[in-house]
């Protein structure tokens, strides 16, 4: 069937099989390999996108579900990748394999855009249904506060994908 | 460990212009060998690297190793780049393809890539910056000595007149190389990139989404596949209902791939091919494969435990070491004698990327795109595999997400070469998670049946462990032997270190911290047992025996050094860590406590304090841990270094806290991450990390944090409750107290 959403900013459409979740689409069929596939189940947060501004696990909805949808991926963050949340993580150097960090950041900024000065403990509860194997959690609960400082420094509104929020 | 072995391999530089007028650099090393006879064979210790210089003076370095997220794609270039002498602004990493000739061993496993590369990743550095030197010395008639450099420039001291590197090469790429024994170095005090806190190389991409990963690999035409293998490990295909797969939606071929019996080839299976991923696994859930009969398909958790309880009441198999007379000293007048029985389980590693490669195989030739640890041992696999020649085989390194030794096996690599042979289009094989964790080369379970003895002053006098585990005769399982000079040997006069195994049809491999990360568990806790039995502190404890003059061993047959514990070293950072978390001079409340631990692996030293609290109802938090790590004389990168050390902990952590694989049925219970349970962030405790310099050469940093984790948790759990954990993992124990 033919699905169209709206896709960091963009109209697309694709021909796809209903059933087809949102992750697939993305990274096999419009090849866009920044979000990640890690357990098809909802568990691990490496598919993390926004829908609707919402974080939400891309393995999870259904391509006939994102008809209409306004999706933000990691790719659509920000021109140059200088949103606040990306800058930050190249500050404190979070990444060690790298391959759910896309995740982790959809997640926080989704954080910030809500709760733009978060205490560790609105950090655990946002970041709860992202896995980092490699376990790089007390960087990521850093460059989440430090994001929150630059963006306060930007004088911007917090954290929102596609506004200058986070532009140098 | 004995640096001379690492400085003294003969090695040799080769100099070859290129294209563009640059010049390239490369060493060539004879194998460390034996020196690292207690690392896992597979593992070529034969390293190389080289740099490019175009005249535009952009500093073209290949990483060599593959990335796994220990940092070694950003690590080794730094060591070249801090001798050659350029900004570090200017330097371009490339990730190095497959290829043994030109750049020797391309591994990644057992923290090895420090300890092998520090010198000669420099002297290669070294060496392109004394030819840069003398190029431009020659340009101006004056001598070497007149000049220096730096940020990627020379300057005649006397003249003031400058060249950069850029507009050198020309002429340097006409010069002889150096020998690169006499090469000298920069003194660590003048070190401008060693030592300071540089990002990843690939971080930018990373946050950006940028394809890195061997699952992100495309190729024009591509097909997608999942391959579906018996739950009991090893079982063919009776039957299945191909003719109803090929009718599914976008499935091209589907086929059953005649496996060996070999863990660690091929396995039998059924191959779905479609036009895109999410077909084949649609389809491949209207499969139905009937499996032919297996003798392992009755192997299970429980009998394992049976069997290993009947072996630990029978005489051990096998005696690994034995000093003094332990039955005399358990016996002697005035010893108290401790007795348990410790067990950890499987476990899978996990890494989050599922395991894939993407194949083509067209004119008798291989294309593969893989994220593996040990790539040539998987070109040898397939090449063995599907008998296509190595030189017809041609293997691109990949970024991995996350490997833990999991990728050190190329499992996946051989199955995507098979299915790519037998379709003869790209193709891209990607494992669903489930097959995973159902699929994994496990941390193999252990059984360490102890019995200490501390004499009246409280001295350990007598150590005996009957170490019960997997395998045949005197042959291990893989990762699953206890190491004959494994602490506490040599620091206790009376010690017997006995084994027996059992057969097994699961398989095992190397997890993070291979050994260790279980040895540790049960070694450490049962030192506690000892110190309280000594009526000693543990730190107190540990740190008299520590003292302990060791027992020197004769030569090894092989007339080769194992790399030894050395007990200074050790003292060194149990002190640090003792000071750093104020161990008992802080007054905890009921219900918090404090447990202290360390390791040796990996050639680094490593202690732990874990503070815990366990409420009344038994939940449990820990609330924070201190990390002393001496890794020798240099931290080369301490933003890396530190991550490493968050990571091993917190793996550490989530190993303890409740991982396990149980097997029943010859097969894996569990299935994915909602029952093998990773470590999630409100978990994550603040950790602080300490280094101790010592005067030895940097070593690795990926493993040695780990081991010491999980039983200075246990400590601290029973510091906070009385409860002494002797089995993992710690979720299924009642921790109420009142």
């Amino acid at each position: 069937m033919k699905v169209s959403f709206e896709l960091n900013g963009k109209a697309t459409s694709v021909d796809v099989v209903p059933d087809t979740p949102l992750l697939w689409v993305l990274r096999d069929v419009l090849d866009m390999k920044g979000t990640k596939y890690g357990c098809g189940v909802s568990q691990c947060g490496a598919c993390t996108v926004h829908v609707g501004g919402v974080a939400t696990r891309s393995c999870q909805v259904k391509a006939s579900d994102a008809q209409g949808a306004k999706i933000t991926t990691i790719e659509g963050l920000s021109p140059n990748g200088v949103h606040a949340v990306q800058r930050a993580w190249e500050e404190l150097d979070v990444p060690q394999c790298g391959y759910c960090q896309a995740g982790q950041i959809m997640s926080a900024v989704a954080l910030l855009a809500k709760t733009p000065k978060p205490t560790d403990a609105d950090i655990d509860a946002a970041m709860d249904r992202n896995i980092c194997r490699c376990a790089t959690y007390t960087r990521i609960r850093q460059a989440i506060h430090r994001a929150a400082a630059l963006t306060a420094a930007d004088g911007s509104p917090p954290g929102r994908a596609g506004s200058p929020a986070g532009l140098r | 460990m004995d640096t001379k072995q690492l400085v003294n391999r003969r090695q040799f530089l080769g100099v070859t212009a290129v294209a563009g007028g640059g010049i390239l650099l490369s060493t060539y090393l004879e194998p460390l060998g034996a020196a690292e006879a207690l690392a896992p064979k597979a593992i070529d210790f034969a390293p190389n690297a080289y740099i490019r210089i175009t005249p535009d003076g952009v500093v073209t370095i290949i990483a060599k190793n593959p990335e796994v997220g220990q940092g070694v794609k950003t690590m080794l270039p730094m060591l070249i780049a801090e001798e050659l002498d350029v900004d570090w602004k200017n330097v371009r990493v490339e990730q190095g393809d497959l290829d043994t000739d030109k750049y020797q061993a391309q591994t990644a496993g057992g923290s090895t890539a420090t300890p092998i590369n520090w010198l000669p990743m420099r002297r290669v550095g070294a060496a392109g910056r004394a030819m840069l030197v003398m190029a431009a010395a020659q340009t101006w008639s004056v001598p070497e000595s007149e000049c220096e450099t730096s940020l990627g420039t020379v300057t005649h001291r006397g003249s003031g007149r400058k060249l950069t590197y850029g507009e050198l090469t020309a002429k340097a790429a006409t010069l002889t190389a150096p020998a690169l024994e006499n090469i000298p170095l920069k003194d660590p005090k003048n070190f401008k990139i060693i030592g300071q806190r540089v990002p990843g190389v690939d971080n930018h991409s990373i946050v950006t989404g940028k394809p890195l990963f061997g699952i992100d690999v495309t190729l024009p035409g591509m097909l997608y596949a999942t391959f579906v293998k018996s739950p009991v490990f090893g079982a063919q295909v009776a039957s299945a209902n191909l003719d109803d797969i090929l009718k599914e939606p976008g499935v091209r071929r589907a086929f059953t791939v005649q496996g060996g019996s070999d863990l660690m080839g091929l396995l039998g299976g059924v191959a779905i091919v479609a036009d895109t991923w999410w077909a084949a696994v649609s389809a491949r859930k209207k499969l139905n494969v009937k499996w032919a009969d297996h003798p392992t398909s009755a192997q299970s958790s429980a009998s394992f435990e049976q069997q290993s309880l009947a072996l630990s009441k029978q005489a051990p198999q096998r005696s690994l070491r034995k000093d003094g007379d332990v039955d005399a000293a358990l016996k002697a007048p005035g010893v108290k004698v401790v007795s348990a029985a410790y067990y950890y389980p499987f476990i899978s590693h996990s890494p989050l990327e599922p395991q894939n490669a993407t194949a083509h195989f067209k004119d008798g030739k291989l294309e593969i795109w893989v994220p593996s640890q040990l790539p040539a041992n998987g070109r040898a696999l397939v090449s063995k595999t599907l008998g296509i020649p190595e030189k017809d085989i041609t293997i691109h390194l990949t970024r991995m997400g996350g490997g833990f030794g999991r990728r050190l096996y190329n499992d996946y690599m051989v199955e995507a070469a098979w299915i790519a042979k037998e379709i003869g289009v790209p193709v891209k094989l990607l494992w669903m998670r489930e097959d995973d964790v159902q699929h994994d080369f496990y941390r193999p379970a252990g059984w360490h049946y102890l019995t200490g003895a501390v004499d009246a002053q409280g001295k350990l006098l007598a150590w005996r462990n009957h170490f019960v585990s997997f395998g045949e005769g005197e042959r291990f399982a893989p990762s699953a032997a206890l190491g004959a000079g494994e602490f506490p040997a040599r620091f206790i006069p009376n010690l017997a270190i006995d084994a027996s195994v059992m057969p097994l049809g699961v398989p095992t491999g190397a997890l993070r911290a291979p050994g260790s990360n279980g040895i540790a568990f049960a070694t450490q806790t049962f030192i506690d047992e000892l110190a309280l039995a000594a009526g000693k502190d543990p730190a107190q404890f540990r740190l008299d025996l520590l003292s302990n003059a060791p027992i020197v061993d004769p030569p090894p047959a092989s007339g080769q050094q194992p790399i030894l514990f050395d007990g200074q070293r050790m003292r060194g950072v149990v002190e640090l860590v003792v000071e750093k978390s104020g161990w008992g001079k802080t007054q905890l409340p009921k219900g918090t406590g404090m447990g202290i631990a360390f390791h040796f692996s990996h050639r680094g030293y490593f202690a732990e304090v874990v503070q815990a609290t366990v409420s009344k109802a038994g939940i449990l938090k820990v609330d924070k841990v201190w990390v002393a790590g001496d890794v020798g004389s240099q931290i080369i990168n301490p933003s890396n270094a530190e991550n490493q050390v968050h990571g091993a902990v917190l793996d550490g952590m989530a190993e303890a806290l409740s991982q396990e694989i149980t097997i029943e049925g010859g097969r894996t219970t569990q299935t994915n991450f909602n029952n093998f349970r990773l470590l999630r962030m409100r978990q994550a405790p603040p950790i602080e990390v300490h280094w101790k310099l010592s005067d030895i050469a940097p070593t690795g940093i990926g493993e040695p944090a780990l081991p010491p984790l999980p039983p200075a948790l246990c400590g601290a759990i029973f510091a906070a409750t009385g409860k002494r954990i002797r089995s993992l993992p710690i979720s299924k124990h009642d921790l109420k107290w009142t």
